[in-house]
């Protein structure tokens, strides 16, 4: 039977967004390479284990791994009763339940006290054609916003990869997005280097910068490249760390252009959207900003080609939005 | 207090939930996989609430004196549009437009969907809410009651038992919890994932009135609906043991998977095992 439109997927499909090059599981993989070292990291999950990569994990290191059921609030808590054993706990489950359902146990419990305790957030923004309930369209506000915590959104596969190891070694309380499933690769592993707190700038170029963070990084790039072809020169600065931000990077970068879009994965209130707005105001920088990101709405179901569209989310739309803000 | 229900009800039931696996089956065969497991083991409850015991307009789905059927587990929606679409709710035509771009039949049912009183997904909403609406019904005298469905894994969640405990503490005789034990969910069956058995006793435990059937035998259902509306002074509690796929031996036998893909040629075998499963 044929498909005359778009159909939302299983709750399983990756968004590749058509790269050429892509990895498998990348935070499964690299949290067992992280786990072979140091014997203290475990792993846990509220009923996602094979939804969020950590099955890779469950399968080498099952004494290590512990299924909390679908019980959110359990699962954070569990994890930081774990840290104050002594242990580096990596807990999974999706972006919206760990932020929305365990709130409280992530500010008071991680956050407050600084427990070592890595929460791991798939599904951020629309990479789920599943609607209200799935996607997680407001966590890095709620994130950004809690004491403490270290807040990451990472880019494409290399950077999940390189990132699990940083954190698994960084004593502290991080909330980090996850890519899973099969995952676009479109940093150069040889020369990026992921580093918590600091941005870098993938591309320069004089005429308008592109600030993002995330998934959003790899259609900023595409923009940029497109730009390019009729003229316009745009620098990409990837914010992988939304918190600690590296005001340094962003506020020198701002300084030396005219314009700036900022491109994420999230609402465009609260993220890093806004905290660029912030820095620019308060850094006294006369800079023309245009935000993209999902607008202030709850998004439908849908195909995720179709969602990305439907609510502006394409490396064309960043483009757009680069043209807009130079005229 | 257990009375039988009149014969010619339940073959009219029985036929509905064989019509209602049907759309299941369609749905599922135009997105190619998903749920069809659990549309097929739920189909039994919905016909017997829809066509036995509901008391609800079609042509009028916002009556407010309507008894108050509240999906949980939204993810079952392919199960709920059947029978909404065979309850007049919404057009049988429309179940061609499941989970497709822009179709108001999403994949996990929103409440903006005639028939779907409350947004369900993010699980261990739907109890909560339903104690609210019973206890705002009865402030309001109303009869009406409130039907929940949950799931096992349902039972997970700390927000289930917190409301399960309101439930008890209000006396709510208007609320009525059906507990779909398919013995499965997204990692696994919960024997595997986390323990919850004896399910039953918990919701005992908890002062709710149990029972535990069979529910993919209505005749049971019906039996269970007329001995819980005899218990006053408190909420009722019917844990539902069910066969993911059932109706259909092909997805009764194969590997249990809470989202289940399948091959283009299988939806025709599929079909015609259904065919002859027909009451
Ligand atoms: C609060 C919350 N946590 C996690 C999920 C992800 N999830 C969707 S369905 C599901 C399994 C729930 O168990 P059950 O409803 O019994 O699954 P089924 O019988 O349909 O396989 C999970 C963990 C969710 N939807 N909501
Ligand atoms: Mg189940």
């Amino acid at each position: 039977m044929s498909t005359p439109r778009g159909v939302t997927g299983s709750i399983l499909t990756s968004s590749t967004d058509g790269a050429a090059q892509t990895a498998t599981a990348p935070f499964g993989h690299a949290l067992v390479r992280a786990a072979e070292k140091n014997p203290r990291i475990v792993g846990l999950t509220a009923d996602l284990g094979k939804y969020t990569d950590i099955h890779v994990f469950a399968d080498k290191f099952p004494a290590r791994f512990f299924q909390m059921g679908m019980a959110e609030q359990s699962l954070v808590g569990c994890a930081c009763g774990l840290a104050r054993t002594g242990y580096v706990p990596f807990a999974t489950t999706y972006a919206v339940f760990a932020t929305r359902r365990a709130y409280d146990f992530i500010a008071i419990g991680a956050a407050l006290g600084r427990a070592n305790v890595k929460i791991i957030a798939g599904l951020p923004g629309l990479t789920t054609g599943y609607g209200g309930t799935h996607q997680g369209i407001e966590d890095l506000a709620l994130m950004r916003s809690i004491p403490n915590l270290t807040v990451i959104d990472p880019c494409d596969a290399t950077e999940v990869a390189q990132a699990t190891q940083v954190i698994a070694d960084y004593d502290g309380p991080v909330y980090m997005r996850l890519l899973r499933g099969i995952v676009p690769v479109v940093l150069d592993e040889k020369t990026h280097r992921f580093e918590i707190g600091r941005a870098k700038l993938l591309r320069d170029g004089p005429d308008v910068a592109i600030i993002s963070t995330g998934l959003m990084t790899g259609r900023a790039l595409e923009a940029a490249a497109e730009l390019a072809s009729t003229g316009v020169n745009a620098a990409v600065l990837h914010v992988a760390t939304i918190k600690p931000f590296d005001r340094e990077s962003v506020a020198a970068l701002m300084a030396r252009v005219p314009c700036v879009v900022t491109a994420e994965n999230h609402v465009v209130t609260g993220g890093l959207g806004s905290a660029v707005a912030d820095l620019a105001v308060e850094a006294g920088l006369r800079v023309r900003l245009r935000k993209v990101g999902i607008p202030d709405v709850f998004c439908e179901s849908g195909s995720i080609p179709y969602l990305v569209r439907r609510y502006t989310m394409g490396a064309p739309d960043i483009a757009a939005a680069a043209r807009e803000v130079l005229r | 207090m257990k009375t039988l229900p009149p014969a010619a009800d339940l073959r009219q039931i029985r036929q509905r939930a064989h019509t209602m696996r049907r759309h299941v089956l369609h749905m599922a065969e135009i997105v190619g996989q998903g749920y069809v497991g659990q549309g097929l083991g739920i189909a039994d409850l919905l016909a017997t609430l829809y066509f036995g015991e509901l008391r609800h307009d079609p042509k009028n789905p916002a009556w407010p004196d309507r008894d108050r059927f509240v999906l949980s587990i939204g993810h079952y929606a392919i199960g709920l549009y059947a029978a909404v679409a065979e309850a007049g709710i919404i057009p049988l035509a429309e179940l061609d437009t499941y989970g497709a771009d822009g179709s108001r039949l999403e994949m996990s049912a929103p409440e903006t969907t005639p028939g779907v009183e409350l947004t369900g997904g993010s699980l261990g909403h739907g109890l909560t809410q339903s104690v609210g609406m019973a206890l705002g019904l009865r402030l309001d005298g109303k009869s009406a009651r409130v039907f929940n469905l949950l799931s096992d894994g349902e039972c997970q969640e700390g927000s289930t038992w917190e409301a399960a405990m309101a439930g008890a503490h209000h006396g709510l005789e208007n609320l009525f919890a059906f507990i779909d034990c398919n013995n499965q969910q997204a990692d696994g069956p919960p024997s595997k994932v986390m323990g919850l058995e004896p399910l039953h006793k918990k919701w005992e435990a908890f002062g709710w009135h149990t029972q535990r059937i069979n529910g993919n035998d209505p005749a049971a259902i019906l039996a269970a609906l007329a001995a819980a509306k005899a218990v006053t002074g408190r909420p009722h509690a019917i844990v539902l043991d069910t066969l993911m796929g059932r109706g259909v031996p092909l997805f009764e036998q194969r590997e249990k998977n809470h989202f289940i893909r399948v091959a283009p040629e299988e939806w025709a075998v599929a079909r015609s095992q259904l065919g002859e499963a027909a009451p």
